[in-house]
């Protein structure tokens, strides 16, 4: 008996994974103030899924490709006619309505619309591992790639030009980024549930850290510590599991401010 | 290499509709501290950006000398909240070793802030961090943009005279765009005085003179020239005096 047999244990491999990818890029998307983009990439993933079933391409390429066509199309068309947040809003919304219906009018497919909105991290085969993990490592190796000029840009455009760094092309890397890991999370999380997992582990990590790659280590750290609690708490409580996990991570998120608050309070006493 | 280090020419952008620079042509020499005055909204800092390259220009070209280093400093660094990072990370970015990241600190009379959060800096100290990172930059080129802001009289007097003395140490050119009038006149070697196109350039005192930059700056009185100790008597040909000046054209 193989130790992958075990549906649990893929489970949290599969939670492992996203972690491992969604820690360093959350912490851009917090920085960057990119959380309402996030949500416009991941609901595009739906439409990804259409795609994917009308024209037999594995779910994770069409996916990729709708969240990446997505994320493009937004970066583009902002600023241009509305503010950012309605088009953000406009185009959020819109593809997660559109992806619903266009769904449910493929005819001859039945499939599960729960799974694909919130998860399905139980029903993670030995395929679905290794499309996570080979995602999440190519995640995390592009982010490393581009490590210096990314928080070059991410600080200030016209200080990275000066250095010779175009944040034109840090922004398209941090968009392919995130497309491939709304293609990854997708399993696990779901596509209402990605950017929560971005964003929350990130928040959490922020209380602590003092320097922007201690960040990212304590935010890969907080969404395992929530994939595993939230599994736990799942199998336990009989509780859907991708919302259990972003549960967990919202109680870390509590625990570490308060935790935070009370040593500074402590710290002034002193 | 010799040369200039960047040669500006023709330089124009409009961005929607909105005329912000036109026909500006400018060289920074090697060595030289060339400083841009003008009013708010005059483009000092969208040709600051054109300059070194954030911004694309809609006309013109920009010749930058062979493998020119940049060290800049910008008008507004707004680190987000959310980022933690310290004085020591944040002079890392260049790429610079420990030494040398402490001896910059150091140069620029910031010792011992290595270890504070960036957002924690008083306005002054920022400023001198954001130049010890233009430093590390081993630049050719220093520009900055309202660099002393944030610093009290005395702190700004001694800010730009630690621009000139890190000139002559170093040997780099300065491009600055100041509006610290008084002191940045006294420092500069070249001033050129914008209002969305070149209104005059030259040495500080012939500028200062000048119908356009006075007319710019409303000071008409002589008393407040008198500082100069100068007359305007000049003459505007074939530039003898080494300046020259491009008159407003009615249409700007």
């Amino acid at each position: 008996m193989n130790l992958l047999d075990d549906f649990f244990l893929r489970a949290v491999l599969g939670g492992l994974g996203v972690a491992a990818a969604s820690g360093p890029l959350g912490c851009f998307v917090v920085w960057r103030r990119m959380a309402y983009f996030g949500d416009a990439t991941a609901h595009a993933a739906l439409l990804g899924v259409t795609l994917a079933l009308a024209s037999n391409l594995p779910i994770v390429a069409g996916v990729s490709i709708a969240a990446l066509a997505m994320a493009l199309t937004v970066s583009i068309a902002t600023g241009r006619t509305y503010a950012m947040d309605t088009m953000l809003g406009v185009a959020s919304h819109g593809a997660l309505a559109l992806g619903m219906v266009a769904v449910s009018l493929l005819p001859n497919v039945r499939i599960d619309m729960m799974g694909f909105l919130f998860g399905d991290i139980l029903a993670i085969t030995r395929a679905d591992l290794g499309v996570i993990w080979g995602g999440a490592a190519i995640v995390a190796a592009l982010l490393a790639w581009r490590w210096r000029n990314l928080l070059l840009a991410t600080l200030n455009e016209d200080l990275a030009a000066s250095a010779g760094v175009d944040a034109g092309r840090e922004r398209l890397v941090l968009t392919l980024a995130l497309a491939l890991l709304v293609a990854v999370a997708l399993k696990v999380v779901g596509v209402l549930l990605i950017t929560a997992m971005l964003i929350i582990p990130a928040a959490a990590a922020r209380v602590h850290a003092r320097t922007p790659e201690a960040m990212v280590v304590q935010a890969v750290g907080m969404g395992a510590v929530s994939v595993v609690l939230g599994l736990q708490g799942s199998l336990r409580f009989d509780t859907p599991a991708g919302p259990s996990i972003v549960t967990a991570a919202m109680i870390l998120l509590l625990s570490v401010n308060l935790a935070g608050a009370l040593l500074r309070r402590a710290g002034r006493r002193a | 290499m010799s040369g200039p280090l960047l040669e500006a020419k023709g330089l124009g952008l409009a961005i929607g509709g909105h005329r912000i620079l036109s026909g500006v042509n400018l060289r920074v020499e090697r060595g030289e501290i060339l400083t841009i005055v003008g009013p708010n909204g005059s483009g000092k800092t969208t040709l600051l950006k054109l300059l070194i390259g954030a911004v694309r220009p809609g006309e013109g070209e920009i010749r930058r000398a062979r493998g020119l280093r940049i060290g800049y400093v910008p008008q507004r660094l707004a680190i987000d909240h959310t980022l933690p990072i310290t004085v020591e990370r944040f002079l890392g970015l260049t790429g610079a070793e420990a030494g040398a990241r402490r001896a910059a600190l150091v140069r620029v009379g910031s010792k011992g802030l290595q270890d504070r959060q960036m957002i924690d800096l008083s306005g002054g100290q920022f400023q001198r961090v954001l130049l010890a990172q233009a430093l590390l930059r081993k630049p050719d080129l220093l520009v900055l943009d309202e660099a002393a802001q944030g610093l009290d009289q005395p702190g700004i007097a001694q800010f730009y005279r630690l621009i000139e003395e890190i000139r002559s140490e170093i040997g780099c050119g300065v491009l600055m765009v100041s509006h610290d009038l008084h002191v940045v006149m006294s420092a500069s070697d070249r001033v050129i005085c914008l209002n969305g196109h070149i209104c005059c350039e030259g040495t500080p005192l012939v500028v200062s003179t000048t119908p356009e930059y006075r007319a710019l700056f409303g000071l008409g009185s002589e008393g407040a020239l008198a500082l100069y100790q100068h007359k305007h008597d000049h003459s505007h040909g074939d530039g003898a005096t080494g300046h020259h000046h491009l008159h407003a054209d009615p249409g700007a």
